[in-house]
């Protein structure tokens, strides 16, 4: 089959390799009609989570048809069954999994060992993640073995477009987390740094959720311009100032809630000057992550406030004003998405149209593009937020 | 280096093989720049180990401490030459290209006893900047974000009910769950006391 594979840094390449097969009694084999490429796959093509090995298979963003099942999972999936299947991988037992931590199950991490020790303690197989979350095969492909399948799948109904579907495998359910997280009230001012596929996520959840104003950062006009669409202020961080703009819009007051949608990979530009530091540590690898957008969020928040972080961060980050956040009573909400915990609901809102997630798509190619949309992705070039692509 | 090369990890035996490779995400000019990169890294080792034998080739003796100072200048633009951030490690290439030249110019002075091997060293030094200068510039074109055109999105609410009649319609049926809550007064959070 083809699929998406990573050679090393900024290097994805289309291969013919071979078909996945049936391993386990509760693996079962997709057949991919539609994945994406998402933010968190940048970090692996800039290499920031060096826990690639080269040949593996990129992608945790799919869906398509049952074409094969399991033994044991065939009480609950059969051949031609239309699923999407969400980015964590969950055994359904365990004691994470039983409290709806699926990003945390006990379970399902075939590379435990190696989680246990970057971690502390191992967290859930991740497709297509690198080998700290199991070095699972991704869905960016033909075909997707999917381990653990009775309880890894959404079932989706026909005569609903794969556009409007796709996303329940990660970046609706992943918005609507960082909301959730952010405990949204009626009248809540909620700051959304990140106009990116998932930050766009984020305002339409924080909007069904009763925000009474949201504000959304970033400096890509055309993402702005998407945000402004479903009612958010916006501001550009090139242009203004965003603690001047924060403030202003508030009463001065900050805003109730902030959420991070953009992680380790702060945009670098002179006006953000710890942004060039964090960069230059970077590269001599003393820090990870470019932690600038939470330094920001915690300095603008409302004293009792809550930070609620989506954005992926891979490792160490400097200069995080602990300080800041014990004395003004800040609360913290971080997780990779815990997806089926929320999709049921999710699935129900897009049949009842109050969310159509196929808005955020502006790029729609043949797999085998792939390589060539990785940068267009990355560049952000020709105004594009997110990149669908057809096996 | 990467976890993977220290821990020994390798992929599971049932995983996908590569059977035939297809065209990379990495253009021309990437790997130019990488080339020049490690040359940046080759280059600047020799300087700092070896600044007397480069000293005495070139007929510079006086200068080996400058020598050893380029060489750690090579290992510093080597690195964000490697990194994502190309441009800016070919455009410290291109000012270094510049200081080497003036430095060698030195040593094409018509007294100099190596001055064929300065000469060489000036005609290759401009070969390198002019392969820096190309790269500069294709990087700078295949990474822009100026490629492809610039949409407007503001019709794109994915609201199809409209973000005014969508605000709060969660709300009919989801309450944040009792292990995401956050928010709450102490009315609710002091028991009420008996009269
Ligand atoms: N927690 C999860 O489960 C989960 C799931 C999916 C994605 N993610 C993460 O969410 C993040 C965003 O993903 P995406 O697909 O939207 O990626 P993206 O790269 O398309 O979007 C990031 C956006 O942030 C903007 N940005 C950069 N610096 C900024 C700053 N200082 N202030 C405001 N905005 C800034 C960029 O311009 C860009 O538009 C990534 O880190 C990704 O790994 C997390
Ligand atoms: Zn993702
Ligand atoms: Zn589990």
């Amino acid at each position: 089959m083809r699929a998406l594979v990573w050679h090393g840094k900024e290097d994805i390449r289309c291969d013919s390799v071979t078909d996945p097969q049936i391993e386990d009694d509760r693996d079962a084999i997709i057949k991919i009609t539609s994945c994406a490429i998402c933010g968190s796959d940048l970090h692996l093509f800039h290499n920031l989570i060096p826990a690639m090995l080269p040949g593996d298979i990129m992608g945790h963003e799919s869906m398509g048809e049952v074409v094969e099942v399991g033994a044991a999972a065939k009480a609950k999936l059969k051949k031609g069954d239309r699923v999407v299947i969400p980015f964590t991988i969950q055994c359904g037992e365990c004691e994470q999994c039983q409290r709806g931590n699926f990003s945390l199950c006990q379970r399902t991490n075939r590379k435990g060992n190696l989680g246990d020790k970057a971690f502390g303690h191992r967290t859930a197989g991740l497709f297509g993640y690198t080998h700290l979350t199991g070095g699972y095969p991704g869905g960016q492909a033909e075909y997707l073995r999917v381990p653990f399948a009775d309880t890894t799948h959404i079932k989706v109904p026909d005569g609903i477009d794969d556009e409007k579907l796709l996303f329940l495998s990660d970046i609706l359910p992943t918005g609507w987390q960082a909301a959730v997280q952010a405990d949204i009230q009626p009248g809540d001012t909620v700051a959304v740094w990140g106009c990116g596929p998932v930050g766009q996520m984020t305002i339409r959840s924080a909007i069904l959720l009763g925000a009474e104003q949201i504000i959304a950062i970033d400096h890509l006009p055309e993402r702005l311009s998407m945000a402004a669409a479903a009612g958010a202020v916006t501001i550009n961080f090139e242009t203004e100032s965003v603690i001047e703009r924060l403030n202003e819009l508030t009463g001065g007051e900050g805003p109730h809630k902030c959420i991070d949608a953009v992680g380790s990979e702060s945009h670098v530009n002179m006006g953000q000057p710890d942004t060039l530091l964090d960069r230059a540590k970077q590269m001599v690898m003393l820090e990870n992550d470019r932690p600038h957008v939470l330094r920001e969020m915690i300095y603008a928040c409302r004293p009792g406030g809550v930070i609620s972080i989506i954005g992926v961060y891979t490792g160490l980050a400097d200069k995080i004003p602990m300080g800041q956040s014990m004395n003004k009573g800040l609360t913290f909400r971080m997780a990779q998405a815990h997806v089926p915990r929320w999709t049921d609901d999710l699935l129900r809102r897009i049949e009842d149209d109050q969310i159509d997630p196929s808005f955020v798509i502006t790029h729609k190619v043949d797999l085998s593009d792939g390589p060539e949309m990785y940068r267009t992705f990355r560049d952000k070039a020709d105004s594009c937020i997110k990149v669908m692509l057809k096996p | 280096m990467p976890i993977t090369n220290t821990t020994q990890i390798a992929r599971s035996k049932g995983d996908p093989r590569i059977v035939r490779k297809g065209p990379s995400s990495l253009t021309g000019s990437d790997r130019l720049a990488r080339a020049l990169g490690w040359f940046s890294i080759g280059l600047g080792l020799t300087e700092l180990m070896a600044p007397g034998f480069i000293a005495r080739t070139l007929g510079l003796e006086s200068k080996e401490g400058l020598i050893r100072a380029y060489g750690a200048r090579e290992l510093a633009s080597a690195v964000p030459t490697l990194s994502v951030d190309k441009p800016v490690g070919l455009a410290s290439r291109i000012a270094g290209d510049v200081l080497d030249l003036a430095t060698l110019s030195s040593a094409l002075r018509p007294g100099n006893a190596k001055r064929d091997n300065a000469a060489i060293a000036f005609a290759l030094v401009i070969g390198v900047t002019l392969l820096d200068l190309v790269a500069f510039a294709e990087v700078k074109a295949s990474h822009g974000r100026e490629r492809g055109t610039q949409r407007d999105y503001s019709d794109r609410s994915g609201l199809p009910r409209g973000p005014q009649a969508s605000r709060g319609l969660a709300r009919r049926d989801f309450d944040t769950p009792p292990d995401y809550r956050a928010e709450g007064s102490v009315a609710d959070a002091v028991p009420a006391t008996a009269p």
